[in-house]
């Protein structure tokens, strides 16, 4: 059980734009754009007044060269007062987990009372650089300035070669071993013992969750609609659930990225996601102040990193236990699970690896096992394999999820739990202060 | 620590010291680091200007420079903030009995500046704030200037808005340091450029972060006697450097901007003619004799009645920047707009372009949406422009909130409805708002009509309610007419008042009563224009007559950008409340009108046509259709009227039109709905176009005199009418010898 001292950091709400596939609705906006309309929707959505607001922590993966630290330009650019500090958390997937996580923790020493957790990613406009030959030859030809030099650099011309016009896209694979998220999870699905069926079924789960819930307007007062200039048609819905998937049409794509035994497809995979999302924190006498209800505490969390390979998508299965066990709670204590869902596959291989005695014991040294998440606890309003994955906006958008269901089922505690690139895991446990 | 030597100039510190006159407090010098600081700032006034006194005094201070072996040079500023030097002292020009008095003042100027000019030691210009008109040419004469970067800090030579010219060596100065291309564009349209602008320029020599800068203009100051430091002269490239460089060249740019300006104002403002001559005549003789020429030309141009009916409409702007209710306890924060539509969207756009925050209500978001388009393509254009960058845009397109509920209304502190002009809806709007406001909060029902008392019927509040007549495009018209009734509270007033003024209007407060001031004194002009094409008076004749006389827009195209329905109703209304006088018709034309769904330019056709070729709506294009409806004629022949007596001459009939708006403004004040002339010129002028060199309709009968004015008015009466017998007030004050102002 956790204290609820005055300091603890609760979370109040939180917005988001709606979710939307790249290259589509929000293919003109740049990420601080995205930014710009989850925070300036949060200020107006909860009606605070900025002078509260002492710090925001934003998340993202793709950086613009242009804004790298986008927490910044979106908070000056959504009209929050300026001398409002923020900085801009990386963390793959796990980016605004961990961007709630710092404001949590700066909550809880003290070091401030209330903050913004944020998120943000767009893959409609990823940054595409020159080639590394083109790159330094630009950079050389900007120092020209004596003609001999100009001579000289003319000369060099000579090795020029026609693959230094070549773009340098970037791609969403390991720098360490250059295999992509794909290729992981289909090594993953191996190691669990994850067939193609079962990653079909979770996945046609995943959107008839999704659509049921845009149906109940169960998001109706986290989503800030957007309008984009020059046609301001308003947007105020996610494009990524579909209403007709079922286990047997997914049945019926081809494998992505292992033709062969593959379990992947475009179908059970999350997709590339333009958003962003938003979250109020404030410590528990703070929100009281404040007039504000608390809808969650954020009690504790745990990251973790394992093997950049064989582990790059199992954060939920060695990080949870790890959360449970510190706080001396069971997988039954737990009503409200939300784990981001980055394959149908690789939440299939995390339920199977969490029920696992073998992988507990080798991997966590874990004498005990801890039971099975049960799947009507889990991700009952969708995820991200159906409502769409902006890497950096995922986790806010997790933990706000899971604040509210909190909240609705009258729970007592939450764990939001996820993966990330680079073999990360978190696990964040939430309670709920209202709980009776 | 500086060392600061006071000025030894025992002569002025004795006649500061003995009459403490404000002209010697107004302008100081002291020593520091061997440079002279000569600073502006009179104690009595929120602004520098320049007079009579004042600039003896400059000369006085660089007799003692120059003869000063341990001065090197100077710098001039202000310490006033947010103004350099404003400009000439208005009221001394006003109060100057002739051309050749306001010339010799002229004179006096342009001497001390050419002083300056050639003093050997070098002068620089601290410039941070306003720098206007005199202000501009004084540092247009020192040897180096420097601009703060602060928002308030603008260069300008707003002369011909006053009917004059710059006076003090501008017209010379300025296109010999800008190029003519510039300077004209600069002096023509008066509108005033930002630091960055002035660098880029030319105009400046270099822009700095600081708000104080003496310590960068003595730094300059000492460098430029150091001979260290060069004034880097803006090389002209190009075409455009071609053409300014030869004497053909000039001359064809003072070709194009005569045409130009003949064309805008059809002859009815001299100045901009005479200050293009002015620069001519300098150009074509010498620096020193186009000197000459701008001193004679600005002691005459100070003594026409366009530069009297300017004036006085420049003391009734500065007179209405003040609210005269006081500031309110909280200025507006938060802002909360009813309806998305035209004007809505304007009203929120005025305000998150101030600072404030704006809540739009409407009933979809696709309404919204189309709210926030218009804004955000006025900003774009802003950005086009580049008076404002794409960040600062959408930085503040984000205070901008849309909803569909009354969402955090509690956080309103002003609430302005702008929904449609009926009745029952202003009722029902009130009545689902009020209980989400604050007990403070003042709301606003923007209607250019209905009455307030009548909105606030059932209203438990109705201290807080009042109504904010904003004009239609909001952005671009300068005039917001707040009415108040009996029981509207001063503190409410006080904060709509304070609230227009922050969104850049200016503001006049009347009181409640049918058509308020200016829809009841628009009503009879567009009555008696309407009257005048059924008596078989051409529709574009009729527009152009009224143009000439100095209208903006003739009152048959205002119909149609009113919109036919609105003018109607307001005209049925106003004759209900006012009778004969108000319509002398029966409106059966304009019902007609409506019957047909011929509404003007929202319809795309009214009394012109506003449709392209294909049959397309072309009410968004922004040139004004000069094609006359030709179906619209055939029913105005329908309802034709005989001519009460066909006016004799193009002024009588421009009269006709005119009087009958100008006698109502007098009715306005006889009833109070008015509380000054000086509301009434600015509501005219401001509001309806009422031709601007008149000075407003109150100033108009105080120069042709009132006597004069009632008579005719009776001679009309006879003529066309009891409409035009004058109001008991203009008789009265015929007959006491009085005058409005």
């Amino acid at each position: 059980m956790t204290e609820k001292t005055d300091t603890m950091p609760a979370i109040i709400d939180g917005v988001r734009t709606p979710f939307m596939r790249s290259h589509k609705a929000y293919v003109d906006l740049r990420a601080c754009d995205l930014g710009r309309f989850a925070l300036s929707g949060l200020m107006d959505r909860l009606g605070i007044d900025d002078s509260y607001v002492e710090h925001l922590a934003m998340g993202t993966v793709i950086h613009d060269p242009h804004t790298p630290n986008i927490a910044r330009e979106c908070l000056l650019a959504a009209g929050l007062r300026a001398t409002i500090p923020a900085h801009t958390v990386s963390l793959a997937c796990i980016s605004s987990n961990m961007a709630s996580t710092n404001i949590a923790d700066m909550i809880r020493l003290g070091r401030i009372e209330v903050g913004i957790a944020a998120g943000v990613d767009t893959c409609s406009d990823p940054p595409i650089r020159l080639s590394p030959g083109f790159r330094h030859a630009l950079v050389r030809w900007q120092k020209l300035k004596k003609p001999a030099q100009i001579a000289q650099e003319l000369m060099h011309l000579k090795n020029f070669e026609l693959a230094d016009l070549a773009l340098d896209a970037p791609s969403v694979a390991e720098f360490s071993n250059g295999k992509t998220m794909g290729e992981g999870c289909e090594i993953l699905a191996q190691i669990a013992g994850v067939n193609r069926e079962e990653s079909d079924r979770y996945a046609a789960r995943s959107h008839i969750l999704a659509v049921k819930a845009l149906k109940d307007k169960v998001f109706a007062d986290n989503i800030v609609p957007v309008q984009i200039p020059p046609a301001f048609k308003t947007i105020d819905q996610d494009d990524g659930p579909r209403a007709d998937t079922t286990p047997e049409k997914l049945a019926k794509l081809s494998p992505a990225f292992d033709r062969t035994f593959g379990v992947n497809t475009a179908g059970n995979s999350s997709f590339l996601t333009d958003g962003a999302s938003a979250m109020l924190m404030t410590s528990v006498k703070r929100a009281k102040e404040l007039g504000f209800q608390a809808k969650a505490i954020l009690a504790d969390y745990v990251y973790q990193a394992g093997n950049v390979l064989q582990e790059m998508l199992t954060g939920p299965a060695f990080t949870i236990p790890v959360l449970l066990n510190k706080n001396k709670l069971k997988i039954d204590d737990i009503d409200v699970w939300e784990i981001h869902e980055a394959f149908a596959s690789q939440m299939v291989a995390n339920m199977k690896l969490l029920k696992s005695p073998r992988f507990l014991q080798e991997r966590l040294g874990f004498s005990k096992t801890l039971g099975e998440i049960p799947l009507e606890k889990l991700n009952v309003w969708g995820g991200s394999l159906s409502l769409g994955h902006p890497f950096g906006a995922t986790g806010v958008r997790l933990l706000f999820t899971a604040a509210k269901r909190l909240q609705e089922q009258n729970a007592r505690y939450a764990v939001v739990a996820g993966c990330a690139a680079g073999g990360h895991g978190s696990a964040i446990l939430l309670e709920n202060p209202n709980f009776t | 620590m500086e060392k600061v030597m006071e000025t030894t100039n025992r002569k002025n510190q004795n006649t500061l010291d003995q009459n403490k006159s404000p002209d010697a407090r107004a302008l100081t010098m002291s020593v520091k680091d061997g440079i002279a600081v000569i600073a502006f700032d009179d104690p009595d006034k929120k602004v520098n200007t320049l007079n009579s006194k004042l600039i003896p005094l400059i000369g006085e201070f660089l007799k003692e420079i120059e003869s000063s072996p341990s001065i090197q040079g100077a710098v001039i500023l202000s310490r006033k903030k947010g103004c350099f030097i404003a400009g000439a002292d208005i009221e001394e020009l006003r109060s100057a009995k002739n051309a050749k008095e306001v010339e010799s003042l002229s004179r006096k100027g342009q001497e001390v500046f050419t002083r300056i000019e050639n003093s050997k030691k070098p002068v620089v210009a601290a410039i941070s704030g306003a720098c206007l008109g005199g202000g501009l040419e004084l540092a247009l004469a020192c040897h180096y200037r420097i601009a703060s970067d602060i928002p308030s800090t603008v260069l300008g030579a707003p002369e011909v808005m006053l009917g004059l010219l710059p006076g003090a060596r501008g017209t010379q100065r300025l296109p010999r340091l800008l190029g003519l291309e510039k300077a004209l564009s600069m002096m023509l349209t008066g509108s005033p450029v930002k630091a960055s602008k002035a660098l880029r320029m030319g105009l400046v020599d270099y822009v700095s972060y600081a708000e104080d800068l003496e310590a960068l203009a003595i730094q300059a100051a000492q460098r430029l006697a150091k001979k260290n430091l060069v004034r880097r002269q803006k090389k002209k490239k190009g075409l455009s450097g071609l053409l300014e460089s030869s004497s053909f060249g000039q001359k064809f740019i003072l070709k194009k901007a005569k045409e130009s300006v003949e064309a805008k104002t059809r002859g009815l403002y001299p100045a901009p003619l005479v200050l293009l001559k002015v620069i001519e005549y300098g150009l074509v003789n010498s620096f020193e004799q186009g000197l000459q020429k701008e001193a004679e030309e600005f002691g005459k141009l100070s003594q026409t009645p366009e530069a009297r009916g300017l004036i006085s409409l420049y003391f009734a702007q500065t007179e209405l920047k003040k609210n005269r209710f006081g500031k309110p306890a909280q200025p507006v924060k938060t802002i909360g707009v009813l309806g998305a539509g035209l004007m809505g969207a304007g009203i929120a756009s005025v305000s998150i372009q101030k600072g404030m925050t704006a809540r739009i209500k409407d009933i979809s978001l696709n309404a919204l949406g189309k709210g926030k388009k218009q804004i955000w393509k006025e900003l774009d254009s802003k950005v086009q422009r580049k008076s404002l960058t794409a960040f600062q845009r959408d930085q503040t397109l984000s205070h901008l909130c849309l909803q569909t509920d009354l969402h955090r209304f509690e956080t309103c502190d002003l609430i302005v409805e702008a929904v449609f002009e009926e009745m029952e809806l202003k009722h029902r709007v009130l009545k689902e708002v009020e209980p989400a406001l604050r007990d403070d909060a003042v709301f606003a029902s923007n209607t250019s009509a209905l009455p307030i008392s009548e909105i606030a019927k059932y209203s438990n509040r109705k201290d807080r309610i009042l109504g904010m007549h904003y004009f239609s495009p909001v952005p671009k018209m300068p005039l917001l007419e707040i009415i108040v009734t009996d029981e509207t509270s001063k503190e409410a007033t006080a904060l709509a008042v304070d609230t227009g003024l922050r969104q850049g209007k200016t503001v006049i407060v009347v009181k409640d009563g049918p058509g308020f001031y200016t829809t009841r004194i628009l009503g009879p002009y567009m009555d008696e224009a309407a009257l005048l094409i059924r008596e078989g008076y051409g529709i574009r004749e009729l527009d152009d007559a009224m143009q000439l006389f100095g209208y903006p827009v003739g009152p048959i195209k205002l119909i149609d950008e009113v919109g036919i329905d609105v003018a109607f109703h307001v005209g049925d209304s106003l004759g209900k409340a006012f009778g004969k006088r108000m319509s002398a018709q029966e409106p059966t034309l304009l019902q007609e009108f409506i019957k047909n769904k011929w509404l003007g330019r929202k319809s795309g056709k009214g009394f012109y046509l506003y449709q392209d070729k294909k049959g397309a709506l072309a009410a968004l294009t922004k040139k004004s259709s000069r094609t006359v409806n030709l179906e619209a004629l055939e029913l105005v022949e329908k309802f034709k009227v005989k001519p009460q007596k066909m006016a004799a001459d193009l002024s009588d009939t421009q009269k006709r039109v005119a009087y009958r708006m100008v006698n109502e403004a007098i009715f306005c004040l006889q009833e109070g709905i008015l509380s000054t002339p000086t509301d009434g010129d600015a509501g005219a002028v401001f509001g309806l176009g009422f031709p601007p060199f008149t000075g407003g309709p109150f100033r108009y009968v105080d120069t042709k005199g009132v006597k004069k004015v009632a008579d005719e008015m009776k001679r009309f009466a006879e003529i066309f009418g009891e409409r035009f017998a004058p109001c008991p007030l203009l008789v009265d004050m015929a007959n006491g010898g009085k005058t409005f102002y």
